[in-house]
């Protein structure tokens, strides 16, 4: 009998491992449940439909004969209990489906604002199509928005709503931007990026409160007792992974589900994968959580391939990688390049990965390299962690220095030396290497 | 009107590179010889490439499948490299004995 494989969520980590499943057992029964409406599309792509960069109808990535050539069934419902022993899934309907393997892959959820007046018509934020078409419909009407949280998706909401002429107020509890991420000079970049959009920043700033009228959002008052007006409250404090079916399943869960190597949950018939999952390391029983599109469709993939001929690959963490826009300048951010906590977010933000914050007290050189500024956190031997804002052109040879761990050994003291030619150096080492591998 | 300021701005990008091509026969003879090849861990699927590709070629599909723009409809006009936001499309000149329409994985 063909096996049954039932993928829970429509984002990448199931599309992913769908098409994995496929291309290894052409007999398989692939059944993909999806809460969503829209299907499958392109989440960090809704920023840029914010910004009127793309149309909707461009977000979607699979045509239908995509999926036809899958040959997947499609499921337009919530899951709302798996039963692990029974070996079968429950929709909201009431509808039973029975599985010989699961992939859960249910994904992240922004952390809803704990203030007086969360609840007002007007609290927004930034998960999925049907937040992208509310901000924008209500953009329409809105003359001004208050935006509070940090990393990657409280910059592009701000920037979106900028782009459609709203007056833009970023509330940030500490003195910068992403300040476990970035460094002094970078978040500087990007709030002067900001300030010349005419977005208003607001440092050392907390949202006490929501004011509103007829529970319509009319304004804020901050920690300090001020008020703003404003139409719209966005929020972006941080995600959550999305793993109610798995505890009340009984998995093992952290703050994700927690899996081995193979992307197997506590129980083997069960994986998961994308930003749901927290993949624990073999050696320091350490989890990681990311938030990546990237690494969601890696592990679906290595999720998927372990699905079809039982466990056998393991995930191999790459150096987690974003390159994003930030308040207009292109940023790569590579490897580890951070530490400690950030007070505008709580726990971990989209387009993040924990391995960013796991700096310890190395030599970090930071440069202008042309155009671009240039920051390398030196191990002993390799670079652990890049980031490059501006022109992208070390970026490339960065990411592979890093991904690969090339020993830097003949450029580490050429590289701190005060006013060193950082650009020349690592294009050098590059060549070097690549020209040694090929 | 926005959608008019978008076409006017997308216009003149690819009449700068025609220019550029006029006067530089040189790049044009490179580019000509060259595709678009991916980077596609850092692609988001975000489709922006090929939105803008104007003879309809998706992009954004190759990504998926890491494979360069073999296309031989592909005019290397660099729409998609300079619209990708993530930077992640380039050019990079065709090896010598393969044209546009090759697939790579025969070599
Ligand atoms: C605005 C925004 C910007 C982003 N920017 C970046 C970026 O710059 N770089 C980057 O790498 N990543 C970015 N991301 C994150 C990236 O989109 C995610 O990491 C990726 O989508 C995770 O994929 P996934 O498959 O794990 O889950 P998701 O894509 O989150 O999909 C999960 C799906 O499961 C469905 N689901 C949940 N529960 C159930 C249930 N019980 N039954 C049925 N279906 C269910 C949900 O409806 C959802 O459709 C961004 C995300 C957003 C929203
Ligand atoms: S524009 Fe760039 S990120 Fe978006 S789909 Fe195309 S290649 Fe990927
Ligand atoms: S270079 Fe121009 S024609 Fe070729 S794929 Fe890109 S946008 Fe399309």
């Amino acid at each position: 009998m063909a096996s049954r494989h039932v993928l829970i969520g429509s984002g990448p980590a199931s599309m992913s491992a769908a098409e994995t499943i496929r291309s290894l057992d052409s007999e398989a029964e692939i059944t993909v449940v999806g809460a969503e409406r829209y299907g499958y599309y392109s989440r960090p792509g809704l920023a840029y439909y914010l910004a009127k960069e793309v149309p909707e109808g461009r977000l979607f990535p699979f045509a239908p004969e995509d999926f036809s050539r899958l040959g997947l069934v499609w499921i337009n419902e919530r899951a709302v209990k798996v039963d692990p022993a029974g070996h079968a899934v429950t929709l909201a309907s009431g509808r039973v489906l029975p599985y010989d393997r699961l992939l859960l892959a249910t994904g992240a959820w922004a952390i809803p604002l704990d203030v007086p007046g969360a609840e007002l018509d007007g609290v927004t934020k930034l998960d999925d199509m049907h937040d992208a078409r509310d901000l924008i419909r209500r953009s329409r009407r809105a003359k001004s928005a208050v935006v509070v949280g940090g990393g990657i998706t409280a910059l592009e909401i701000t920037e979106g709503l900028c782009s459609r002429r709203l007056d833009v107020h970023y509330f940030m509890r500490k003195d910068r931007y992403w300040g476990n991420v970035l460094s002094e000079s970078e978040s500087r970049i990007v709030e002067e990026g900001l300030a010349r959009r005419g977005v208003r920043i607001h440092h050392f700033t907390e949202l006490r409160r929501i004011l509103g009228a007829d529970g319509q959002v009319t304004g804020v008052e901050t920690g300090e007792g001020a008020r703003i007006p404003c139409d719209l409250v966005a929020v972006a404090i941080g995600v959550l992974p999305q793993k109610d079916l798995a505890e009340q399943a009984g998995l093992v869960c952290a703050r994700g589900v927690l899996v081995d190597q193979y992307l197997g949950s506590s129980d083997p018939d069960i994986f998961a994968a994308g930003d749901l999952a927290e993949v624990s390391d073999p050696v320091t029983g350490q989890g990681t959580v990311e938030v990546l599109w990237n690494s969601a469709v890696v592990k679906g993939r290595v999720a998927g391939r372990n699905m079809a001929l039982g466990q056998g690959q393991a995930y191999v963490p790459v150096a987690p990688l974003n390159v994003t826009r930030l308040a207009g300048s292109r940023i790569t951010i590579m490897g580890t390049v951070g530490s400690g906590g950030d007070s505008d977010v709580q726990g971990i933000v989209r387009g993040d990965s924990e391995t960013w914050r796991r700096l310890g007290s190395g030599p970090v050189v930071e440069a202008q390299v042309g155009d671009a500024h240039v920051r390398l956190a030196l191990g002993d031997s390799t670079i652990i962690g890049a980031v490059v804002m501006g022109d992208q052109s070390l970026s490339f040879p960065l990411q592979e220095l890093i991904g690969g761990g090339v020993d830097i050994g003949a450029i580490r003291t050429d590289l701190m030396q005060p006013a060193a030619p950082v650009g020349r150096l690592i294009d050098d080492l590059w060549m070097g290497w690549k020209g040694y591998r090929a | 009107m926005t959608a008019t300021a978008r076409l006017t701005r997308s216009d003149a990008g690819t009449l700068n590179h025609m220019d550029l091509f006029k006067t530089d026969r040189a790049k044009h003879a490179t580019l000509a010889r060259a595709w678009v090849v991916p980077e596609p861990s850092r692609c988001v699927q975000c489709g922006v490439c090929s939105f803008h590709c104007p003879v309809r070629i998706d992009v954004r599909r190759h990504v998926w499948l890491a494979e360069p723009v073999t296309d031989s409809k592909c005019l290397t006009c660099a729409e998609c490299v300079r619209r990708c936001p993530r930077g992640l499309l380039r050019f990079q000149r065709i090896p010598a004995a393969m044209a546009p329409g090759t697939d790579p994985r025969d070599i």
